[in-house]
């Protein structure tokens, strides 16, 4: 009977977490313990865990300040491991580690997803012999998230800071939610930029949860709180299957929500007037199913999850409202870790192309487009997943390689009739070739003639005579779209092939 | 408040002058750039206090093209 009562007053002192005055210090932050939070992330509790007696000889370090093991979300069997900052901080000694590295095998072992919930101050500095650099050390949680990636999803949900080397827990995930205000990430801390390069800086502007959804793209959603980042991980995870071997699940398809305006209504005659794209994929997509990566990062690029008649979707689309949908270094980067995410889970691709092109000028060559441009192009070939390109207006010039065009083996190339492809659009064009000629012309004859050879480009480039020559495979019009998208995504869905036999691509990183 | 602009290219239309209230989400100007008519609208509601460029001109991503309050 004692022994019994032992084991429960331990098991009820580990399970309580650090002192209260670090609960307290948490819940005036709106932070919740690490046990509510997995309450609320999985459908019931977490269902077992690992380690619970980690570290107990020593005193103040219960479950070793991290909180191991698997539950269900949506039904589904998923891994986790969650920093308890009431505990040194959440600080990582050597069993924390151990912990973390155990977990991860047991979902690479499992095929299962892999979440981190993370809210932790780094090493333990007076551990770190036994936690830094031997080979089950911290070094290894990296390893092995390298190794997990594209096997099985790894969801980092941020609820405080990652600093230092902690960081790559996050980067090393396929997505990152960011809790405002008490999220932050960043590899030396303010006070260590002071000290050693002299920056005055604030925690806000250098590793904000802000800063990084909408600057450095480290982070891919801003959550207001807490509840609303757990909320945001178990919807994200209904669009993936366990592991790279399945597929996702085919829930029952739901139609798009109503609008006023038609498809036909919503699109410009006026190839250059802006539009916005968000109208066009709500009226493609079911109701309400559209969840955004990166809504805040490169907006001229939107690229999320949704289903097309109940089967999950990742939609990649310009955006003409910003910056012209013209494609940047950062979009470039968005579009290549979005294209992977989804051909590593089996999720089709859906491309809406509405691009001049990527962007030129002295910043953007500075800046590496290139091999930024190069990058995107080489995620989108490699992709093997159902993939179907639609020039929703026009697609010029490499914008149309990079948007999935014909050359890259889309399973069809789409085209509104008013669609446009081309190098590069007529103006451009007509000022390309005819400069010297336009030049040498008397002023008042000059109008004329550009629009003359205006209108020989727009015949030369007619999207009947693309179709004729077979560049597209149909031309659709606007209203029926989604019925065609939705009859395609289901006549591809067995594809199955691979893309090259090799060890891996030199990617122009 | 900077209004910025957000790429490079030319200023097509400055929709405002000195003194003129604008409200969040209304064009300030709207520049032309790799053929496409970018829109740059006001982040606030507020009162334009100075205009900085004028039709015409280049600008580099980040310029500023107006200050409103």
């Amino acid at each position: 009977m004692a022994e019994n009562q032992r084991l429960k007053e331990a098991k009820e002192q580990i399970a309580s977490g650090g002192l209260e005055k670090y609960h307290e210090k948490n819940e005036e932050k709106g932070k919740m313990f690490v046990r509510d939070r997995l309450e609320k992330l999985f459908d019931d509790n977490i269902d077992v865990e690992d380690a619970f007696f980690a570290n107990n000889q020593e005193k103040g370090l219960p479950a070793d300040g991290v909180v191991t093991g698997i539950g269900r979300i949506n039904g589904e069997k998923v891994c986790v491991m969650a920093n308890d900052s009431t505990v040194k901080a959440g600080s990582w000694g050597a069993h924390t580690v151990e912990k973390i590295i155990r977990i991860q095998e047991t979902a690479l072992k499992l095929e299962i997803p892999m979440l981190y919930l993370v809210d932790s101050a780094g090493a333990r500095i007076t551990d770190q012999v036994e936690m830094f650099p031997n080979r089950r050390g911290a070094g290894r949680i990296f390893h092995n998230q390298i190794k997990m990636s594209g096997r099985v999803p790894q969801v980092c949900l941020l609820f405080g800071p990652s600093a230092a080397g902690g960081a790559y827990i996050p980067a090393f995930c396929d997505i990152v939610v960011m809790v405002d205000g008490n999220a932050s990430m960043y590899l030396g801390s303010p006070r260590m930029a002071e000290k050693v390069i002299g920056e005055k800086v604030s925690l806000e502007e250098m590793g904000g949860a802000n800063m990084h959804c909408s600057v450095s793209g480290c982070g891919d959603v801003l959550a207001e709180n807490e509840e609303e980042a757990i909320q945001f991980a178990r919807r994200y995870l209904s669009y993936f299957p366990a592991n790279f071997r399945s597929k996702p699940g085919h829930e029952e398809g739901k139609g798009p929500a109503s609008f006023e305006k038609s498809v036909e209504e919503l699109i410009p005659d006026n190839q250059n007037a802006p539009f916005d794209m968000y109208e066009l994929i709500n009226r493609l997509i079911d109701e309400d199913s559209f969840c955004e990566i990166k809504k805040k990062f490169a907006p001229e690029l939107i690229t999320g999850l949704a289903r097309i008649d109940g089967r999950s979707v990742g939609v990649i689309a310009n955006q003409p409202r910003a910056k012209g949908g013209v494609l940047f270094p950062d979009s470039a980067d968005k579009a290549a870790k979005f294209m992977q995410l989804c051909d590593a889970f089996n999720i089709p691709l859906l491309f809406l192309a509405d691009i001049p092109g990527f962007m030129i000028g002295t910043r953007v060559e500075q800046a590496g487009i290139i091999r930024h441009g190069a990058k995107m192009l080489a995620a989108m070939s490699e992709a093997t997943v159902p993939k179907i390109s639609v020039i929703v207006r026009k697609a010029y010039g490499a914008g149309l390689y990079a948007m999935a065009g014909p050359a890259f083996e889309p399973d069809a190339c789409l085209a509104l009739p008013s669609a446009q492809i081309a190098v590069m659009g007529p103006e451009a064009a007509v000022n390309a070739v005819y400069a010297n000629k336009i030049a040498e012309l008397p002023v008042e004859e000059r109008p004329s003639f550009i629009k003359e050879k205006h209108e020989e480009y727009k015949e030369n480039i007619d999207i009947y005579r693309l179709a004729s020559e077979m560049v597209i495979d149909d031309i659709v019009q606007p209203d029926q779209l989604r019925d065609e998208l939705v009859k395609r995504f289901d006549m591809y869905e067995d594809k199955n092939f691979s893309f090259t036999e090799r060890k891996h691509g030199i990617y122009p990183v | 408040m900077e209004v910025k602009a957000s790429m490079a290219g030319s200023v097509w239309k400055m929709n405002v002058s000195q003194g003129d209230e604008i409200n969040q989400g209304e064009d300030v100007a709207i520049l032309e750039s790799m053929k496409m008519e970018i829109p740059i609208p006001a982040e606030m509601t507020g009162k334009v206090t100075e205009v900085k460029v004028a039709e015409g001109d280049f600008v580099n991503e980040g310029d500023i093209l107006a200050i409103l309050e």
